[in-house]
């Protein structure tokens, strides 16, 4: 039993490759039921998303396992299995297990620590339980590789940061004004970016929104969209008094914005503190207005620069998280090698049970007579031998299995107690007694 | 023994200044606040208790000397600071506040606390309420100064574009300017009153309401530069001028304490 990953991703295929391995939401269970018939294969998930499609299985055995997922897929996708070979990875055992943490936690995500690939794995386990296609091993990974992801949240800062050029607007923003609710913003010129870093504001809280552009109609246009007021571009200086955030992207040749006009809204403003963002090459505000105490402006190399340190950021809190990420991978290991202990716990257990049953059978028979009280004072001490004889075994037995070296005393167990019936004693009642796994861990 | 309750809570308040200030250089650990917010609480209620032992070991209200008003004041500065954690949620406080009460408590430390004689002309309830004012009053000023300096770190980092260490801990500017004004409009008026009751008790003790000490006349000044301020604020001053007069006012206020009250050629004890 062992768990292996095969799959593609950003870092491994381009896109073309990687849509043509795609499994579309809708097709996933049936897709997870068709891989289930392959040999071997006893659990399997299949993550899906525009960066990477991954294939989560716990398999018989690895390397037989390895083949008949690749099988899967070429016969799935109508492919030949050499196209296949290149572009996919495998990870078995260990690595299925880091890997799949790194991915949770979005190390190997093409932005590092964004968190969407969170939500995406959920979904596609979600999914996985409905069509009922993961079993005890896939289900304790994936549980614990969500803890794992949120444990890397929490514990480093690889999400805090924005990466983008709008995010870090909003967090500038944050740092300005604290709360935005009360906050208008006024757009200067429509461009792209610029109704962007709006549309962020206002998700952040900013209510109010003030649309100037060079043609009136798109202005009302915008205005509309946002819920918000267009103002005619001519009259944009007397109307920033109201603006908190200005954001500026009017594609002109020169500075739009002049000194002497932001000065003067400031003062209208009662010194009111203005943020404002220029989005436009060339600039369309004067750069010297920063100097002026209350206003911060910030050009598009400004905010491109607070992106590039949380960029940077985020790398060094990627380290921290590989280690963190290390240490999980060897509890859950653990976890995998205490199943181990399992089966011969249970025959363990099994086989004394039997033993006393059948002595307290013949006891009892042969004391004709006795009261009911006696009857059963007789079981309670039979019980109560049983299991304090039984109880130093089981325990060293379940803390020796999530050890390294579990094997040896796991055998040296069997032995000394003969649970694979190499010495056979005539009155021991043979029974066959199958290892119950699953049993045992309910 | 009083003494001990003294030292233990300096002592913790220094424990608590480590942590906040860990907390602040090392983003990543979240306990060192915690710890720190307990250190001050647990400081707090050890220099509370030394202030209740040491009233009710010398019958009076224990503002009278410059120990005890240096006591007083770092004892109104930790009252304001967790009223403002607790209100705000802003470790970052922690960080500048608690270093400032441990420096500003710091000469009581090395000065003897016997409990003095007083002269039994100034024995009047007013004691106790001029003395108590004058140093909430003073407790404010000081949190408006710590909350000015924590806004001119981040504005320069804002207006710079560099970011430091800092950058994240700190709140907005927006909130640091609020809290300043906030600050100056709860300790002028304490102040003032400080004022006016002293004025009431120096008439009661030497039959005259002012007599231009040293110490009346420097808290005169410094009365009329927070004024100033307020006023200045009131007509639009805010953001980093404001925190630079801001922390220009508190240099009056400390010049006063430890500085005016040192010279002892004025009817003042400190």
């Amino acid at each position: 039993m062992g768990i292996v990953v095969v799959g593609l991703s950003h870092k491994t295929a381009p896109v073309d490759v990687r849509e043509k391995l795609s499994f579309p939401e809708a097709v996933v269970p049936d897709a997870l039921k068709a891989l289930m018939g392959y040999e071997g294969i006893k659990e399997s998930l299949i993550l899906s998303t525009c960066n990477r499609v991954e294939l989560y299985t716990c398999v018989q055995e690895s390397k037989k396992g390895v083949e008949q997922i690749k099988k899967f897929i070429s016969d799935y996708h109508s492919l030949s299995p050499e196209s296949l070979e290149q572009a996919l990875y495998v990870h078995p055992d260990a690595q299925g297990v880091r890997h799949l943490f790194r991915v949770a936690s979005s190390l190997d995500s093409m932005i590092v620590g964004e968190p969407q690939i969170l939500g995406q794995l959920k979904d596609a386990f979600d999914i996985a339980l409905t069509a009922k296609t993961t079993g005890a091993v896939l289900n304790k990974l994936l549980k614990k590789s969500i803890s794992v992801a949120k444990r890397v949240r929490t514990e480093t800062k690889i999400a805090e940061s924005a990466v983008s050029i709008s995010f870090a607007a909003v967090e500038l923003a944050k740092k300005i004004f604290g709360n935005l609710e009360d906050k208008t913003v006024m757009l200067l010129g429509a461009g792209e970016m610029a109704e962007l870093a709006a549309r962020h504001l206002l998700k952040n809280g900013v209510k109010s929104v003030l649309v100037a552009n060079r043609t009136f109609e798109r202005a009302v246009e915008l205005a509309e969209e946002f819920n918000g007021s267009a103002v005619r571009f001519e009259d944009f200086p007397s109307e920033m008094v109201m603006a908190d955030i200005l954001i500026c992207s009017t594609g002109a040749q020169t500075c739009v914005v002049r000194h002497d006009v932001v000065h003067k809204a400031l003062k209208d403003r009662r010194n009111k503190p203005i943020f404002m963002i220029d989005i436009s090459v060339p600039r369309n505000i004067d750069p010297e207005v920063n100097k002026i105490d209350n206003v911060f402006l910030y050009d598009i190399d400004d905010l491109q620069g607070v992106v590039n340190t949380n960029i940077e950021g985020r790398a060094r809190e990627a380290e921290k998280a590989e280690e963190l990420i290390m240490q999980e991978v060897e509890t859950y290991l653990q976890w995998e090698r205490s199943l181990d202990a399992v089966p011969t716990i249970v025959e363990l257990r099994e086989k004394v049970e039997d033993i006393r049953r059948r002595e307290l059978d013949k006891t009892l028979c042969q004391l004709n007579g006795i009261t009911e009280d006696q009857r059963k004072a007789v079981e309670v001490l039979a019980s109560a031998i049983v299991n304090k004889i039984m109880h130093a075994p089981i325990v060293v037995l379940k803390q020796a299995a999530s050890g390294r070296d579990s094997n040896d005393l796991l055998a040296f167990g069997r032995k000394l107690f003969n649970l694979d019936k190499e010495l056979k004693r005539p009155h021991l009642h043979e029974k066959g007694i199958g290892p119950s796994l699953k049993e045992e861990k309910k | 023994m009083n003494l001990l309750f003294f030292q233990i809570a300096v002592a913790v308040y220094v424990f608590a200044a480590v942590g906040y200030i860990v907390f602040i250089v090392k983003p990543e650990l979240k306990w060192p606040a915690v710890a720190a917010l307990w250190g001050a609480l647990c400081g707090f209620v050890f220099h509370l208790a030394y202030f209740a032992f040491r009233w009710s070991e010398s019958g009076r209200v224990p503002i009278t000397s410059f120990f005890e008003a240096a006591n007083f004041l770092g004892m109104g500065m930790m009252s304001v600071f967790l009223v403002m954690e607790f209100r705000f949620k802003i470790p970052a406080l922690g960080a500048f506040m608690l270093p400032l009460v441990i420096v500003l408590m710091a000469p009581a430390l090395v000065l003897s606390g016997d409990i003095q004689e007083l002269n039994p002309v100034l024995k009047s309830g007013w004691l106790g309420v001029h003395t108590s004012l004058a140093a909430l009053g003073d407790s404010a000023f000081a949190f408006a100064f710590i909350v000015s300096i924590m806004y001119l770190i981040q504005e320069r980092q804002l207006k710079a574009k560099r970011r430091g260490a800092l950058f994240h801990r700190l709140p907005s500017l927006d909130i640091m300017d609020t809290l300043g004004y906030r600050a100056l409009t709860l300790g002028w008026p304490l102040f003032t009153l400080g004022m006016i009751t002293g004025s009431i008790w120096a008439n009661s003790a030497w039959g005259t309401y002012w007599s231009w000490d040293p110490k009346e006349t420097w808290s005169l000044i410094t009365w009329v530069v927070y004024l100033v301020l307020l006023h200045l604020r009131t007509i639009g001053w805010r953001g980093r001028k404001m925190a630079l007069l801001t922390i220009f006012g508190f240099s009056f206020v400390l010049i006063s304490f430890y500085v005016v009250s040192r010279v002892h050629i004025g009817k003042h004890l400190f």
